[in-house]
């Protein structure tokens, strides 16, 4: 059955599989992303409320499984009336979840930013925006940009778990065939197109941190 | 003129500064000296609106100015950090040219000019294009200088400028001071080496540890 007969037969199943995985990962991240730069700013906010919901809210969100977050939004939240299309409960869970692990990573950032910035902007007289954008943010980019990544990698891989909400993506065409023509061979495609994904996003990972390689 | 009348600072309950007055003519150099834990950093970053104070009021020409309070564009007070702080992000060029750019407003090209002439005259010529990584301890300490004078401020303040250099440097450091001093700027200078301070000074305050 390993032959490419079957391969270019079971391809398209895999592929559009594929694309929903892609579609779940690149809206997670343009969701999460921001919103953890955001929280990340709150969580070192002079601000205490803003500093506990949010604290709270990483806690809540990273100290559950993202597994039972999905459960909960889909299968869960209909039984108090709100009810989510598959994929909207995907994305709600996944970006909720993901920004709360963002909003860390730029907490640690921020924090990691010397006071004496800030400072030097303020006898300058820039404002606080000002050096935000044009002396925080390119700092915090460059110290976060590895640990973002590790989350990216993890992201093309957790986005498998929609499976469990009986969304079409990759692992579940792999399975699907497998279990229907009993063979090994689909999953061990979709293994490869994992790898050749987390293969990319490795790559394109580098680049962008050799893009802030210009200063130390 | 700047003015300082009964200044103090404390910190958590602790006097740092207690009723301090002292005034600096114009186009003069102050010296600050005294032992570790005077409050030397600390008068200066009250001077420069880094720490609120407790009492006591700051003027020029006998205009009140609080500088922690102070939102406007202008420059009055200009620092040059004990580790310089330059934005490591940020080439020389943009190190100097960001605050007259987005605070004053001032057009690119004007900016540029008048960075480029103040890298001439603080021997930076060429380094327009390097990061702060890229530079010696010197040419750091110059770069922050040029920067704090790109906002045209009334009085410039230095921390302990002669810390991080090397012996040999402390002469150029004067040298700097002064030329600017023959400039008309007003300076005030922190420091606890005597040689400097003697050096450079047209006045100088002792500060010492309150018990
Ligand atoms: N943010 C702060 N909170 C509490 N105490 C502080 C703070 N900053 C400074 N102090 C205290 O104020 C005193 C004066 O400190 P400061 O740094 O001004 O001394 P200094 O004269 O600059 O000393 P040095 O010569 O070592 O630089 C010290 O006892 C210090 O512990
Ligand atoms: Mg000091």
């Amino acid at each position: 059955m390993f032959s490419l007969h079957y391969i270019s037969e079971i391809l398209p199943s895999l592929l559009s599989g594929t694309t929903m995985t892609l579609k779940i990962f690149c809206w997670t991240l343009i969701g999460a992303l921001p919103i953890g730069m955001i929280f990340g700013l709150g969580l070192v906010s002079k601000f205490r409320p803003i500093r506990y919901i949010l604290n709270f809210y990483v806690w809540l969100m990273r100290g559950t499984p993202l597994l039972l977050q999905l459960i909960f939004v889909f299968y869960g939240l209909p039984i108090v009336g709100i009810v989510f299309q598959r994929y909207d409960a995907a994305l709600f869970a996944f970006i909720l979840n993901y920004a709360a692990y963002f909003a860390e990573i730029f907490r640690g950032g921020l924090q990691s930013v010397d006071r004496g910035q800030y400072e030097a902007a303020k006898v300058l007289r820039l404002s606080y925006w000002q050096t935000i954008r044009k002396i925080v943010i390119p700092q915090v980019a460059k110290i976060v940009l590895p640990s973002i990544g590790n989350e990216v990698i993890n992201l093309v891989k957790d986005s498998s778990l929609v499976y469990v909400i009986g969304i079409g993506d990759l692992l579940r065409a792999g399975n699907v065939a497998s279990s229907r023509d009993v063979t090994l061979v689909p999953l061990l495609l979709v293994g490869i197109i994992y790898l050749l994904l987390t293969a990319i996003c490795t790559y394109i990972l580098r680049r962008i941190e050799k893009h802030f390689a210009y200063w130390r | 003129m700047l003015k300082i009348k009964d200044l103090t600072k404390t910190f958590g309950g602790r006097v740092i500064i207690d009723k301090l007055s002292f005034d600096v003519p114009d186009s003069e150099i102050l010296t600050i000296v005294g032992p570790s834990g005077a409050g030397k950093t600390t008068l200066l970053r009250c001077i420069s609106g880094l720490e609120k104070i407790d009492a006591g009021g700051f003027y020029i020409n006998d205009q009140k100015f609080d500088p922690y309070e102070n939102s406007g564009n202008e420059s009055v007070i200009g620092v040059v950090f004990q580790d310089f702080q330059l934005f490591p992000n940020l080439t020389v060029m943009d190190n100097v040219t960001l605050a007259p750019k987005l605070v004053l407003k001032k057009d690119v090209a004007t900016v540029k000019k008048e960075a480029l002439e103040s890298f001439a005259r603080l021997q930076l010529d060429g380094k327009e294009d390097l990061y702060p990584y890229q530079l010696s301890g010197g040419q750091k300490q110059r770069v922050a200088i040029a920067r704090a004078l790109a906002m045209h401020p009334q009085i410039l303040c230095y921390d302990e400028p002669t810390s991080a250099l090397d012996p040999e440097l402390r002469g150029e450091v004067s040298k700097i001071i002064k030329g600017l001093k023959q400039d008309g700027m007003t300076q005030i200078v922190v420091t606890h080496d005597m040689d400097f301070a003697n050096d450079v000074a047209d006045k100088q305050l002792h500060v010492s540890p309150i018990k």
